[in-house]
């Protein structure tokens, strides 16, 4: 029910549309080591896909492949319908897509408040000239970018610390402020690298609800990366999993759970 | 008021004034540091070759004038023309920009991912292509600068305190001028960094250059972006220590006095680059002036090492740097 191109509506009633990104036989070598070999696949407009596998199977080696911090040997990335060219990772960004990392990329000297303004840069369009002298659209510009961030602060209930440098911060804070980060951006596509990891159950429970929110209400399509099952089968619309640099399967995550391939790289049965 | 106290005074204001003037060349270290961690060795080699280019050009000189008529046997020397001072300080820093994209199209873009001293041997390199290249453009002759900025005692002050203490202050002009042409660029810089989108970019590629990259900042815009900053630095710097003492090679060394002022302030600050440089331009006046005469004077030479050496046995992050502890 999935393949076609055309959109559909999900149990829980949201739609999801398109392709969005398509990934096409990709394959991405560091010297001798193949961390991703041969792999297709694609993200619909509005849906959660979330890539899963053991360690090493290459799932950060995919979301950086997307991103553009990578550049794979072989094969084509196509976003909105467009073959992307050699670009640079800033590039990406600019075209809509954010990313928060596995092991937190913040600005820590910089206030909560600072960070998530560095994500609107992208939507401030105003030249040097005119903000190196403070010229009446740039002043504008930065009081209505300031308004959005601060919607954005709010949704992500983080008012408390918005003037706290985020080095201070506890290891949950930091993982929320980056993905207020992202968000500030508007992405189409947030691309999100094991955004629960290390978390206890409860900062877990909100970091979903976060989640599930942002697709809910502003229509973001998101990749996520994630190991705790649990929350993958419940967040997710249709999930990738990867072992060893391949694709061994991908689909609901019903019928991804009864896949024996899957069963048998979880449970860790030996390779041949 | 006892004399000692009217000289300490005097001294202590002429000390800030050169402070400010150090602050402002530690900053074009402290903001090429932050953004790329390149130490710029060639910081001063920069004002040196900004104050040639601008008296080069407002005397019509002919660039590479040796060069051209070496190989084409030809008379160049001048244009003919003269360039108003203002109009000349924009083509300089036209110049300024064009050599801070090139620095790093050429070098630092091939340098990405090295080791620190590498980045550094690199700047030495630069420094000594600079001061060449500054020799075969403009020539080697010592030049006069005159931007028409004001010289000589000022009497309003010396007047002023003489009626007040009795004892009238010598205060340059051109220092009273110097010290608020800094103290505005300072302040410029400070706001700039810290309410604008550029500014805000600028302090994210100092901390940190993967999260600034997955938010659509370009690196290199952001490094040509701080050379081109470092190189106006250079260019107010050259322009002040220009018109005092001429366009010569010992206009380089104005670099040395930024370094103590540096290890006082700590690397990667730029309040402490301004603290910095005020504690040292009034310490070592002062000191001159208070224990000068007992060992011998020329102190002013060495004092404001001594004073950073001391800092780095007991503060080595610097006034306003956190201090580092390794995580074991
Ligand atoms: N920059 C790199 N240079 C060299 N090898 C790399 C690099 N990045 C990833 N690799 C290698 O690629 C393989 C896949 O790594 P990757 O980080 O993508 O795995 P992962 O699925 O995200 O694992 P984890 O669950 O531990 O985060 C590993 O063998 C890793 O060592
Ligand atoms: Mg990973």
């Amino acid at each position: 029910m999935l393949d076609g191109g055309e959109s559909f509506t999900t149990p829980d009633g949201r739609t999801i549309g398109g392709v969005l990104m398509e990934m096409k036989h990709i394959t991405l070598r560091f010297g001798g080591v193949t961390a991703i070999s041969d792999i297709s696949f694609d993200i619909r407009e509005g849906e959660i896909r979330a890539i899963i596998g053991p360690n090493g199977a290459g799932k950060s080696s995919m979301l950086n492949v997307i991103s553009g911090f990578y550049k794979p040997q072989e094969g084509e990335v196509f976003f909105r319908g467009e073959k992307r060219g050699p670009v640079k990772p800033y590039q990406v960004a600019r075209e809509g897509i954010a990313r928060t990392f596995q092991n937190i990329a913040l600005f820590e000297g910089m206030t909560v408040l600072d960070n998530v303004m560095t994500g609107r840069i992208t939507h401030m369009r105003t030249g040097l000239w005119r903000q190196a002298l403070w010229w009446g659209p740039a002043q504008a510009e930065e009081v209505e970018n300031r308004a959005q961030v601060e919607r954005i602060i709010d949704f992500l209930e983080i008012q408390a610390i918005r003037k706290t440098p985020v080095g201070r911060l506890p290891y949950g804070l930091k993982k929320r402020v980056e993905l207020a980060r992202a968000l500030a951006a508007e992405p189409k596509l947030l691309l999100l690298d094991e955004p629960m990891a290390g978390m206890n159950v409860e900062e877990k429970e909100d970091m979903s609800r976060f989640i599930l929110d942002v697709n809910d209400e502003f229509g973001t399509t998101i990749a996520l990366i994630e190991h705790d099952m649990g929350v993958v089968m419940d967040l997710s619309d249709r999930v990738v999993v990867m072992d060893y640099g391949k694709k061994i399967g991908d689909g609901t995550p019903d019928e991804v759970r009864a896949n024996q391939d899957v069963i048998d790289a979880y449970l860790g049965v030996a390779h041949d | 008021m006892p004399d000692q106290l009217l000289f300490a005074i005097e001294v202590t204001l002429n000390g800030l004034m050169a402070g400010v003037l150090y602050a402002l060349v530690a900053l074009g270290f402290v903001l090429i540091f932050k953004a790329s961690g390149i130490f710029n060795y060639s910081q001063g080699v920069m004002a040196l070759f900004a104050a040639l280019t601008l008296v080069g050009i407002m005397e019509g000189q002919v660039p590479f004038a040796h060069l051209i008529n070496a190989v084409f046997g030809t008379e160049l020397h001048h244009f003919g023309w003269h360039v108003p001072a203002l109009a000349a300080i924009v083509l300089t820093m036209v110049v300024m920009i064009a050599l801070a994209w090139a620095v790093n199209r050429f070098i630092f873009r091939h340098l990405v991912g090295q080791a620190p001293i590498i980045l550094f041997m690199a700047t030495i390199g630069l420094a000594y292509f600079l001061e060449g290249l500054g020799d075969l453009m403009w020539g080697s002759d010592i030049k006069t600068l005159d931007v028409g900025l004001p010289q000589g005692i000022n009497l309003w002050i010396d007047e002023t305190t003489y009626e007040a203490f009795g004892y009238g202050f010598f205060i340059d002009n051109l220092d009273i001028v110097a010290t608020i042409i800094a103290a505005l660029l300072v302040a410029g810089l400070v706001l700039f960094s810290q309410y604008t989108k550029q500014g805000r970019a600028l302090r994210a590629v100092a901390d940190d250059h993967q999260a600034a990259l997955s938010v659509g900042i370009s690196l290199n815009f952001i490094w040509v972006l701080v050379w081109s900053l470092a190189g106006f630095v250079a260019l107010v710097a050259g322009i002040m220590w220009g018109a005092k003492s001429g366009v010569q090679f010992s206009l380089s060394l104005i670099a040395l006095k930024a370094l103590p002022v540096l290890m006082l302030g700590g690397f990667t600050s730029i309040p402490g680059a301004i603290v910095g440089g005020l504690i040292i331009g009034v310490g070592e006046k002062l000191f001159e002036f208070l224990v000068g005469p007992l060992v011998g004077g020329a102190t002013e030479n060495w004092f404001a090492y001594v004073l950073a050496l001391i800092f780095l046995v007991f503060r080595p992050q610097g006034l306003f740097g956190e201090k580092i502890i390794e995580r074991v």
